[in-house]
């Protein structure tokens, strides 16, 4: 029974983690009422998703993607195009980001608040 | 002209990078730049279309690097059409923009000039590529300038900006999970290939799962139904110049990645495949009524016609889960038909905004009267919407219609009559506006002539050209549909 689990969380445990972040990002954009921990759990999210990328990235015994004299099956090096993509989407998430910040900064300025009852309540005065 | 399909997407994106700088040097500068590239865009998008009606699908490599390993830009007929629709929405919102520029510094209009080529750069990108991760970035790309452009709106834009970067970004991330589950199985990301992988494997468990995540993150980028939460008060308070843009062209291109995947990648071999199919169909059907009837209840026509966006896109999804070949022909010309329509009601609302600075329905008593070419495209959008002969709203939903009776799916064309009365509700309710309501004589905001005064020439020739648009879409429906099927043919069930 115990070898069981310990297969199971050896082999998946990682991706039963990274879906709890998932979730708990999802779960902090519904509930939080001020925007910046809205934003703060949207980047929580999408470092989920790169982590899940990264961990079926990985493999056993296998080394770095550089090419070596004595190393030469593709078997024995990691594929590196899963850390390639998500550098783009650490880009991606970055200016994401940025503009979700920028965009703060203005309702900051316009609303004098970035709690939500604030914001609402401030809506009704724009037309 | 061998690099035909780079160019059209490298154009924009070299504008969209100059426009801020040149927009130093003189204010209009860098608009006129993105303008310039933006018809040269969409000339060599015609071009690509003839090729590929002449000598079949472009299949453009990046780099040199050998498929599936590199990037591809693949066209076939149906994307060849709707880089047509993105690059002209683009060029006449452009026109349209320039109206609006007018109190904003040197480097405001250069930025959002800037925006409005990238936003058009991302759709068409989204259109063309071939790859699936480069699809994630072309998504990106139009995201994020949509961020920008809606906060351009003013105070309230600034928050539905905010909302809707929340809810896209979870789109993303979605998109982004379906991708790695999807790569995960099949260890490449060229679409073509990826669609021959799946073929052999038994991985139907994993890719149901993915599946469900794609339908939900393209669901929330194009306002399907349950997921529409953000897409009425970001078109309501979108920046003026570019709502039209917004509205008619970028809630499509989602629509048409979900089609690349359902039937390109997935294909009718997949196990649940009927399953997706009636959930897609499920939920837009809730669409189109849900749509309809909160639109009727609204006074501001931006609202109205928001709220009608997400009965209309409840069309196109609707043809996809019908799935049939005239079905599919109907969905997408109903995406070329609802860019234009939605885009020229648009325009038309942005017409009377500029002169006289309102949007509300009740101030439109009589405006045939000063505006006869505005309120011409508010009557034949309205009537297009509804779908009357021979506007292509007509054809369109005639096609959806048939392709239901084909397959026996009785239940869709009940809905789709239920959904076309309630749109005339509230379509004629505009219509009843325009001509029947007493003026309420409004105070232009701009000093104007004697008689009949219009708005100026960059706003008069989108809207005339969105009129003609409806009117030959509709009357040369079957060529458009011929063109589609060359295509459609292949893919379809």
């Amino acid at each position: 029974m115990m070898t069981q689990i310990e297969t199971i969380l050896a082999g998946k445990g990682i991706y039963f983690l990274t879906l709890l972040l998932l979730t708990l990002g999802l779960y902090g954009i519904i509930v939080s009422r001020n925007y910046m921990k809205k934003l703060i759990c949207m980047n929580i999210m999408q470092v989920a998703v790169i982590f899940f990328f990264l961990c079926f990235a990985q493999k056993n015994s296998g080394t770095i993607p550089v090419a070596m004299k004595h190393i030469v099956h593709a078997v024995e090096y990691i594929n590196p195009l899963p850390h390639g993509l998500m550098l783009t989407a650490i880009v991606v998430s970055l200016g994401t980001t940025g503009v979700g910040l920028a965009l703060l900064t203005r309702i900051k300025e316009k609303y004098g608040s970035i709690e939500e009852k604030d914001i609402i309540e401030g809506e009704k005065q724009f037309r | 002209m061998k690099n035909l399909p780079a160019y059209i997407v490298l154009l924009p994106l070299c504008s969209a990078l100059l426009s801020l700088a040149l927009s130093k040097i003189h204010k209009h500068l860098g608009r006129d730049v993105v303008f310039g590239a933006l018809v040269g865009s969409l000339v060599l998008s015609v071009v690509q279309l003839v090729r590929v009606i002449q000598n079949g699908p472009i299949h453009y490599i990046f780099g040199g690097y050998k498929i599936p390993y590199g990037i591809e830009f693949s066209v076939d007929t149906i994307n060849a059409v709707i880089v047509i629709m993105v690059c002209m929405l683009g060029v006449l919102s452009c026109m349209f923009a320039f109206n609006f520029d007018k109190n904003g510094d040197a480097l405001q209009v250069g930025g959002a000039y800037t925006m409005h080529a990238l936003l058009v750069l991302g759709m068409v990108g989204m259109t063309m590529t071939g790859d699936v991760f480069n699809l994630y970035v072309f998504l990106e790309i139009t995201s994020l300038t949509a961020y920008c452009l809606i906060a351009m709106g003013g105070s309230r834009g600034i928050v539905s900006a905010f909302r809707y970067l929340l809810v896209g970004t979870v789109a993303a991330t979605f998109y982004l999970l379906g991708v790695g589950i999807l790569y995960s199985v099949t260890g490449t990301l060229n679409m073509s290939d990826m669609a021959a992988c799946l073929k052999q494997g038994n991985n139907d468990s994993a890719m149901l799962m993915a599946m469900m995540f794609l339908i939900s993150a393209f669901g929330i980028k194009m306002a399907l139904f349950p997921f529409h939460g953000w897409q009425p008060s970001a078109y309501t308070h979108a920046h003026t110049g570019a709502r039209p843009l917004i509205a008619g062209a970028m809630g499509k291109i989602p629509a048409y990645a979900m089609f690349r995947y359902l039937y390109c990648i997935y294909g009718k071999d997949f196990k649940y495949f009927r399953y997706v199919l009636l959930i897609i169909g499920v939920i837009s059907v809730c669409g189109m009524i849900y749509g309809s009837v909160r639109a009727m209840a609204q006074k501001d026509i931006r609202k109205v016609l928001a709220y009608s966006s997400v009965a209309q896109i409840g069309y196109i999804s609707l043809g996809f889960a019908i799935g049939s070949p005239l079905a599919l022909a109907g969905a997408f010309l109903h995406m070329l038909g609802h860019a234009f329509m939605k885009g020229g009601l648009f325009f038309a609302a942005g017409a009377i905004s500029w002169k006289y600075g309102t949007f509300d329905l009740n101030d439109f008593g009589r405006i045939y009267k000063r505006m006869p070419f505005t309120a011409g495209l508010l009557t034949v959008g309205a009537l297009s919407m509804i779908g009357i002969p021979p506007t292509v709203g007509f054809f369109s939903k005639w096609y959806l219609a048939c392709g239901a009776a084909q397959t026996h799916e009785y239940v869709y064309i009940f809905v789709l009559v239920l959904s076309s009365l309630l749109n005339a509700v509230y379509f004629f309710k505009v219509i009843e506006k325009v001509f029947v309501q007493a003026d309420k004589n409004r105070k232009p905001l701009h000093p104007e002539g004697k008689g009949v005064t219009e708005a100026p020439i960059t706003i008069m020739i989108p809207v005339v050209t969105c009129i003609l648009m409806i009117l030959l879409l509709g009357v040369f429906n079957v060529k458009v549909i011929d063109i589609l099927l060359i295509s459609l043919k292949g893919v379809a069930l």
